[in-house]
């Protein structure tokens, strides 16, 4: 009985393609891993082998014909002792073994259509990112006794940024400790306290002053675990702004997203919205292990729709999707978040539909979600204001190829800050920064527009 | 605040006023087998390195033994105790198990870190030893951290947080002084000067070779003890205690004392003396010293000691077979303990 050989689906994603080259023609003898023809796909051109013995009887597909179905019969396979021209069956159509995706590790389902932790709450206020951390902060400390926050002017001065406005007066001195410009023996005094016990929330001015600290959020907080053979866990939050503020130079204009990513035995937080800030604080505080929380001082005033619910809580390592699109996958995290929203509505307008990704988590980076949503756009923008060398745009772009090199139709783009310190100058420092232009710019680019 | 107005109004360097009751008999025999059991299992922990079972760095303790044993006695259960990488004498002093250090230091899942922490990185929570840590200097403000919750918690603890002459010279040592004098926190520091900071004299590192007096600065109690005398050091650490049991604030305290090894087991100390060496082992060993006590006091006659000798040689033997014959971790313990589920 003859069989049909169908058009092969070289990649996951291919749908269609050009069948190059018969390298058999119709009386040939084959075996299995016989190779029959060779397909071009949008990527590359594949060998395609046969998986039964037998003669090809009819070639159904001339060479050079574009944009064969996947699936279509291109040839017919006669038994032994069949005659060309016999009437494939076609229940028992063959499909010719395709060759195995070139692909090291199995592509993680979509987690996408997951619950993304705020949809189903009902009552919702507006908050300003500031009103939210705060918030978060009191209930957390309400509902745990030893939880305190420590850092330079988070007391009797409400807070730097006012991030700690009201603290002082609600839970005391001894809960709100005024430190001594002192980030190195602060930051590793809260290691010790949680070492002892307590679950310290350990706030930065800004997170450049962090890098005296560096060592103990590192060496001390994130190794320990392990060190100790799991005896010492160190439940605690360093918190504060990371990031370009506006006209600070270079010393106050850091994204320290990829430093700490970097690091087995932390998690790294980076909220955009008032909702993301309130609900991945308190995970924060609640999680037993050294969280770093990047929040971003020009979105302090900005205001969002936050879950007017007691015991609002996000997920950590689960991202966001704040617009769903079919074209390009923006993936973005904290301020590039809203960066990556106005791209997204220039590029409607000329007719591209992007899906921006917000990241919440930068480690875990939650890969699923990202993976789900190039399996489906086929491209990607990633986004960050740190610089792109050894950035969180190039662990994306590396975890896309290692788990769905198939899936791209264009090199992912990566938009970040310039490669330079941060200039004072105002036209400058709008320059070094990655702007809602280059995001368009870049996903015009991956669409080939 | 005029010129020499102190926060605390007594801050000033005092000798050890030995105020307190003499030490027992008992006491003096258990600080005997204490110092012992340290020198035994670092000469044992040496010959193991030297064997190729231990790797890495490997840091003894042998001259010093005096000082941890003197202020261990100090401490009551549920106080913290936490020194940097030369801290196999710490644990030991705490009441940690030989055999779980000894495999820690061959590697073993038997180790006190499953095998995952080495010579430097060892913690006991139920014996109150919070490591073990190879920055120098990095467990003295994680010291006064847990000074700070024995204080927000109120549970009557206090952190003895050691640290050597080359540590001294590190820049949050003096952050942490300055925030556990602020704030009255519950913590020793006690700053083991064996002279030498690896391979550089505390002459040629320090401006001031008298390190407890930097303490002055932060209005903290300092105090300078001889750290080759375990009844001195015991001596000044019970008072010590007692100043910060009483809420007063942080003690500093000096331990002028030596190592008679190398820096670590690779170092060749080429930097000082035989004779200063032989010098210190002759008339200062804190363990011969204290056997030449206990003999003057015929609390011991030569059987007592070989009796007390033979069960540490015991001990110590038993801690190289197990950790020699332990298995190593399991391969699937690479990936654990990475995050707190």
């Amino acid at each position: 009985m003859a069989l049909d050989i169908l058009m092969p689906a070289l990649s996951p994603t291919m749908t269609e393609g050009k069948l190059a080259k018969w390298l058999v023609k119709s009386g040939d003898k084959v075996v299995s891993g016989t190779i029959l023809a060779e397909i071009e796909t949008d990527k590359a051109t594949m060998e395609f082998e046969a998986v039964d013995e037998g003669t090809i009887g009819e070639i159904l597909v001339a060479e050079g014909t574009e944009a064969v179905q996947v699936n279509a019969p291109i040839a017919t396979l006669l038994a032994d002792g069949e005659k060309a021209g016999a009437k494939p069956a076609a229940a028992a159509a063959l499909k010719a073994a395709a060759p195995a995706p070139a692909q090291a590790k199995a592509v993680p389902q979509p987690t996408a259509a997951a619950p993304v932790g705020e949809a189903h709450y009902s009552t919702w206020k507006t908050q300003t990112v500031r009103e939210a951390l705060r918030d978060a902060m009191a209930e957390e400390m309400r509902r745990d006794p030893n939880v305190f926050l420590m850092g330079e002017e988070v007391g009797q001065y409400q807070g730097a940024y006012k991030i700690s406005q009201g603290l002082l007066d609600e839970f005391g001195a001894k809960r709100v400790v005024d430190t001594p410009i002192t980030e190195h023996g602060f930051a590793g005094l809260g290691v010790g306290a949680a070492f002892g016990g307590l679950r310290p929330i350990v706030e930065f001015m800004t997170f450049n002053f962090a890098m005296q600290a560096v060592d103990h959020i590192i060496n001390s907080a994130a190794k320990t675990l392990y060190m100790s053979g799991g005896q010492m866990g160190c439940p605690i939050v360093f918190r504060g702004p990371n990031g370009a503020a506006a006209r600070v130079g270079a010393q106050h204009s850091q994204c320290y997203a990829s430093w700490y990513a970097h690091i087995p035995g932390l998690k790294v937080l980076a909220p955009w919205s008032a909702a993301d800030a309130k609900g991945l604080m308190k995970a924060a505080i609640r999680d037993n292990n050294p969280i770093i929380f990047l929040e971003n001082e020009i979105l302090y005033g900005q205001s969002f729709p936050v879950p007017d619910e007691a015991d609002f809580v996000l997920p950590i390592g689960q991202a966001k999707i704040e617009k769903p699109g079919k074209d390009v996958t923006i993936v973005a995290f904290s301020i590039m978040v809203g960066k990556a929203l106005k791209a997204a509505e220039k590029l409607a307008q000329e007719g591209i539909d992007a899906e921006v990704i917000n990241l919440r988590t930068i480690r875990p980076l939650d890969t699923a979600t990202i993976m789900a949503s190039i399996q489906k756009t086929n491209r990607c923008v990633t986004c960050e204001e740190g610089w792109a060398t050894s950035g969180v745009g190039a662990e994306i772009a590396a975890t896309i190829m290692e788990q769905g090199f198939d899936y791209l139709d264009a090199p992912v783009a990566r938009v970040s800050g310039k490669d330079v310190p941060m200039p004072y100058a105002a036209n400058l420092e709008a320059m070094a920064l990655p702007q809602v232009q280059d995001i368009i710019d870049a996903a015009k680019a991956v669409c080939y527009r | 605040m005029k010129q020499g107005a102190t926060k605390k109004g007594a801050s000033k360097k005092e000798p050890a006023a030995g105020s307190n009751t003499a030490p027992t008999t008992e006491e003096l025999i258990k600080f005997y087998k204490d110092m012992l059991l340290i020198r035994r299992f670092e000469e044992r922990a040496g010959q193991l390195y030297g064997m190729g079972l231990i790797g890495g760095f490997c840091h003894l303790y042998i001259g010093q033994e005096a000082v941890v044993v003197g202020l261990q006695s100090c401490c009551k259960p549920g106080d913290s105790v936490l020194t940097s990488y030369r801290d196999h004498g710490h644990m030991l002093a705490c009441g940690m198990d030989p055999n779980g250090v000894m495999a820690e230091l061959t590697g073993r899942a038997t180790g006190y870190s499953k095998g995952k922490g080495g010579s430097m990185h060892m913690f006991s929570r139920e014996k109150g030893f919070y490591g073990g840590h190879g920055i120098v200097g990095a467990q003295v403000p994680i010291g006064t951290g847990l000074a700070f919750a024995h204080k927000y918690k109120g549970d009557g603890g206090l952190c003895m947080a050691y640290m050597g002459d080359g540590a001294f010279n590190q820049g949050q040592v003096y952050e942490s002084l300055n925030m556990a004098s602020l704030w009255d926190l519950p913590v020793l520091y006690v700053v083991e000067n064996n002279k030498y900071g690896m391979g550089t004299s505390v002459e040629r590192s320090s401006a001031s070779t008298d390190l407890a007096s930097r303490g002055v600065a932060y209005e903290v109690k300092t105090m300078s003890v001889d750290g080759m005398d375990v009844v001195a050091v015991r001596d000044a650490g019970l008072e010590a205690v007692e100043y910060i049991r009483a809420g007063k604030g942080p003690v500093l305290m000096e331990a002028k004392t030596y190592r008679y090894r190398g820096h670590s087991m690779s170092d060749p100390a080429k930097y000082r003396t035989k004779d200063e060496l032989n010098k210190m082992r002759a008339e200062h060993d804190p363990i011969d010293n204290l056997r030449q006590t206990l003999i003057n006091m015929k609390a011991l006659d030569d059987e007592g000691f070989k009796a007390i000798d033979k069960d540490i040689k015991e001990v110590v033997v038993a801690s190289a077979e197990f950790a020699q014959t332990s298995p190593e971790p399991d391969p699937s313990e690479l990936w654990t303990d990475i995050l707190v589920a």
